[in-house]
């Protein structure tokens, strides 16, 4: 029935369109050149002015998203050492290409409109200008050497762990379709593990090894939480399939791959309460619960459960396609102080005494 | 030119036609001209399958599990009460990917254009093999059967996405589209890579091989330059993603090793050891990256060859094009790893990367600049065509400029697979080589068919999608620096991103108001091919010899002997001359000189 209703609605669309045509074309009829299909003066004027026309509608949109979602970017909220290089890469880059996009958008729309054809009119035979070629060949590449040098020192920084300074060493074990942490322990080592060790029986999840003595005192939580200002390695490992840590808020992402071990580090600078109590989060709080409520507004009407009152929390998502329920892998992530952080800790189960005999 | 000694061996063809059947003629013709509309058709049907698909998984991510009569209606089981499954949404947005980068936007425009207008505009009688052309369209046709025909199987269609990384890709037991569908998907993209390599050995050698007397490289329009680079790049870069496919096929199939290792799934171990997914990753990308300049390049030979006619003036700097449109093809093959910053290869490669990169932004740029100042102080002759050209440079230059960020290894941590990717290229790549196939047929449709387009048709359709183009990408960049991870079947589950819930809405509006203004094209493509006004032989009163060819197609595209050729092909508007173009093939006057490009 309904394709039926669909594709009745498409013919009529389809005549509508046709009938249209028609009349294009007998207003048309008495100018010979207007009906052949090649653009006229009128063409070339209109289409000029809605050149303009479409230049201002790229500069609204551009304002318009600046104005509705530009809060929306992780710019300024970042909750790692390094997450402001990035975030300051990031706005010199943004500075770098609005100012491009306006004026290039500017001269091809202007030049669309301004030199719009005329009938006798002849265009200037202008084919070759080696100055003009070597000016935006070289400012080009004067720019992307700066972007290029600040990118490269950015990223070795970011990349390359410094293993002296004692960082808390955490595995992030991955599979369809949730995460689990691994804390080292009292000594911070993290035992052996292999996915060939998995002992559902035994509720050995992780596959590790259960001879080897680092694995002994090994923490595995479904939580993540992280001390404030200490640096973390992450070790990343996955049972399954292609996964991807995603922790945008402390601008650190990468892939778990099956069949070897990724690692990422950083240092978390802002406690979760810290970062719930920053006028821009609790903006944004505000806002998304604001759409909650409306949201709920609605199920409510329909006889459903009204949506819980959100409030913040740091996440881990996955973010490599990863299967069916790809879209709800995540992670909560509680950076505290050392002290909460300890007694946290300290409730946990050790690895020797979470085994099911 | 020795190339043209060959071409006298066509010269007796001409004046007796063969005597054609209706299934040599439309069926397994070897005619070049028809094997592009071949193209053409059947890229146009994927694409509206693929635009389609696209329209549907809009609505899911707008309205996430909301019955829909459209879900219904055309997923069946998928979407029962007309929810549409989590499954199938994975499934659409791969074979979406699929059918636009590869079956679109590589076959249905490199495939039609090139064909069309390599032996027209260098002056041949058809490519240096009609039969291998006939099959290589063939093949292309057998392809998208099988890919059709993935859509319909038990456990569903492919759903890794068009990237298909293992092990995801490689194990049912991860996904029900790792099954049956998987295995479709990988022999159409074999047969397909097969059709890819027939037809990019027929235009390298044809264009090499049989330019009339008088077409030296330098004299060669942009169009030829970028068909024919592009085949060359196919050539490199296709052969590797086949030898990912037939590896994939082995593990799947045969319980080799070579993408997977270590895994542990439904509860038990599988017996794979010392592969690694890292390795199809850097076969896909050597293909994968490459391949959006495949798709690109063509869309540009297009765009500059149009946006010179119809501004009756010279291509600005054609030296600096062909220079640009080399170094393009040449860094292509060596930034496959940008794909890659976080995919646990060693950060020193991605460093390397990432210099590679942002040096491909130099000679884009060079283009941009160039198209820009062809415009300045022209004479601009407001077609469709044009208009989706100057459209196509818009595009590009906003999709581009994106890359800055993306190709910068350091940004892409945090942007990396976030709907900031999805806006960059389909800006940069997908609209805009869109956009060029549509000047593309605008400006040789009267070439193909004999008959106009509606121009108002033409207009209609030219701002309605520019304007759906913007609305649909532009906010998308902010919903991704939000941190939306692409390919979630739904984001209510992250009350965090319940903000990006409105920019959503808006984007799907866009998107579905342009997926349904393509009727319009639609409409105008093949109501003209009966009713469009009769073409006369050179509408657009072009420089290039395919307009000197007579407008009814016949076998060997010219009566009596092949044009020789003069000059270049922009001797638009150059003083001395009465009218404002002056055709290939028209000698010089005495006197005039050639300008040394």
């Amino acid at each position: 029935m309904t394709a039926l209703l669909t594709i009745i609605v498409l013919v009529f669309i389809l005549i509508a369109i046709w009938q249209m045509v028609k009349i294009f074309d007998l207003a048309q009829a008495k100018n010979e050149s207007s009906t052949s299909g090649v653009a006229t003066d009128k063409d070339n004027t209109i289409n000029g002015y809605l050149m303009m026309g479409f230049l201002a509608f790229i500069y609204i949109i551009t304002i318009v998203s600046f104005v509705k979602w530009g809060d929306l970017p992780l710019m300024s909220n970042s909750a790692s050492e390094h997450g402001p290089t990035i975030d300051n890469l990031m706005i010199i880059s943004m500075v770098i290409i609005f100012f491009v996009q306006t004026v290039t958008q500017f001269l091809l729309h202007y030049f669309a409109y301004k030199y719009k054809g005329e009938k006798g009119k002849k265009a200037l035979f202008f084919a070759d200008n080696n100055k003009l070629e070597a000016i935006w060949t070289i400012i080009p590449v004067i720019v992307l050497a700066g972007l290029i040098i600040y990118g490269l020192s950015t990223w070795i920084n970011i990349m390359g762990v410094d293993e002296s300074d004692d960082p808390l060493v955490v595995e992030l074990y991955a599979q369809q379709f949730n995460w689990k942490a691994r804390y080292g322990g009292a000594d911070n080592t993290l035992g052996k593990a292999n996915v060939r060790l998995i002992d559902i029986d035994r509720a050995n999840i992780l596959g590790l090894d259960e001879s080897d003595p680092n694995a002994q005192d090994d923490i595995i939580t479904t939580e993540l939480h992280l001390p404030v200002g200490r640096p973390v390695l992450f070790k990343m490992r996955s049972q399954d399939v292609l996964h991807s840590a995603y922790m945008p808020h402390f601008r650190a992402q990468m892939n778990c791959v099956p069949g070897m071990i990724t690692q990422f580090g950083f240092t978390p600078t802002v406690t979760t309460s810290e970062m719930r109590e920053t006028p821009q989060m609790i903006e944004k709080i505000q806002n998304i619960n604001n759409i909650r409520v409306e949201k709920s507004k609605k199920l409510v009407a329909k006889g459903e459960d009204a949506l819980e009152r959100y409030e913040f929390d740091y996440l881990l998502l996955c973010n490599k396609i990863c299967g069916k329920s790809h879209y709800n892998m995540q992670m909560k992530i509680v950076v505290e102080t050392q002290e909460e952080y300890d007694a946290w800790i300290a409730e946990q189960k050790e690895f020797k005494n979470s085994l099911v005999n | 030119m020795s190339a043209h000694a060959d071409n006298h061996a066509h010269d007796d063809d001409h004046g007796h036609h063969h005597k054609e059947t209706f299934v040599t003629k439309y069926i397994f013709s070897q005619d070049h001209k028809m094997i592009a509309k071949q193209y053409l058709i059947t890229g146009t049907i994927m694409g509206v399958i693929g635009v389609l698909m696209s329209m549907m998984f809009r609505m899911q991510i707008a309205w996430p599990e909301e019955p829909n009569v459209l879900f219904e209606a055309l997923l069946g089981k998928w979407a029962p009460d007309g929810v549409m499954d989590a499954d199938i949404y994975l499934a659409l947005v791969t074979i979406h990917g699929t059918i636009m980068v590869f079956f679109v936007l590589t076959a249905g425009l490199s495939g039609t254009f090139s064909n069309l207008l390599i032996p027209l505009q260098i002056g041949a009688r058809d490519m240096a093999s009609g039969f291998l052309n006939m099959v290589s369209y063939w093949l292309f046709f057998l392809s998208s059967v099988i890919m059709v025909i993935s859509l319909f199987v038990e456990a569903g269609p492919a759903a890794a996405g068009w990237t298909i990384y293992p092990p995801l890709s490689a194990l049912p037991l991860a996904q029900g589209g790792s099954g049956m569908g998987m295995t479709l998907w990988l022999v159409s993209m074999a047969i397909f890579i097969a059709s890819s390599l027939l037809g990019s050995l027929n235009y390298v050698v044809t264009v090499i091989n049989l330019r009339t007397k008088g077409m030296s490289m330098t004299r060669l329009p942009l169009t030829i330059w970028a068909f024919f680079v592009t085949a060359v790049i196919g050539i490199i870069s296709f052969p590797v993603l086949l030898s990912a496919a037939l590896l994939l096929i082995m593990d799947r199939s045969f319980g080799t090793s070579f993408f997977l290792s270590d895994i542990f799934i439904q509860g038990e171990v599988l017996h794979y050891q010392g592969g690694s997914p890292v390795l199809f990753e850097h076969l896909f990308w050597f293909l994968g990256h490459p391949e959006v300049y495949i798709v690109i390049l063509p869309a540009m030979g297009l765009v500059s060859e149009i946006m010179a006619s119809n501004s009756r003036k010279p291509i600005f700097g054609y030296r600096a094009m062909i220079a640009s449109i080399l170094a393009i093809a040449f860094l292509s093959t060596i930034v496959w790893g940008h794909h890659m910053f976080i995919s646990g290869m060693n950060p020193f490669l991605g460093s390397v990367f990432t210099f590679t990169t942002l040096l491909i932004a130099i000679p884009s740029a060079v283009k941009a600049f160039n198209w820009i100042t062809t415009l300045w102080k022209g004479n601009l002759q407001m077609n469709p065509a044009m208009l989706f050209s100057i459209g196509f440079v818009s595009t590009f230059i906003t999709g581009g400029l994106t890359g800055i960020i993306l190709g910068d290894s350091a940004l892409d941590i945090n942007v990396h697979d976030t709907y900031f990717v999805v806006a960059h290229f389909h800006l940069v790549m997908g609209i805009s080589a869109l956009y060029g196939m549509f000047a593309g047929i605008y400006h040789w449709y009267p070439r193909m068919f004999g008959r106009m387009l509606n121009k108002n048709l033409g207009y209609i359709h030219f701002w309605v999608t520019a304007v759906c183009a913007y609305g649909v990408f532009f906010p998308m960049h902010f919903i991704g620096m939000a941190g939306l991870p692409r390919r979630y079947y739904t984001n209510s589950n992250f009350p965090l991103f319940d903000d990006t819930a409105n920019a959503n809405v808006i984007i799907t509006m866009f998107a579905l108001v342009g997926g349904v203004v393509q009727i319009v094209y639609l409409y105008n493509f093949f109501a003209s091919i009966f009713y469009g006004k009769k073409a006369v032989q050179n509408p657009w009163k072009s420089t290039t010899l395919e307009w000197t060819a007579p407008v009814e197609h016949m076998h060997g595209n010219w009566p009596g002997e092949i044009p020789h050729v003069h000059r270049w092909a922009y001797d638009y508007s150059k003083p001395g001359h009465d009218v404002d173009f002056v055709p290939q093939n028209i000698p010089l006057k005495e006197g005039e000189e050639e300008l040394q490009h």
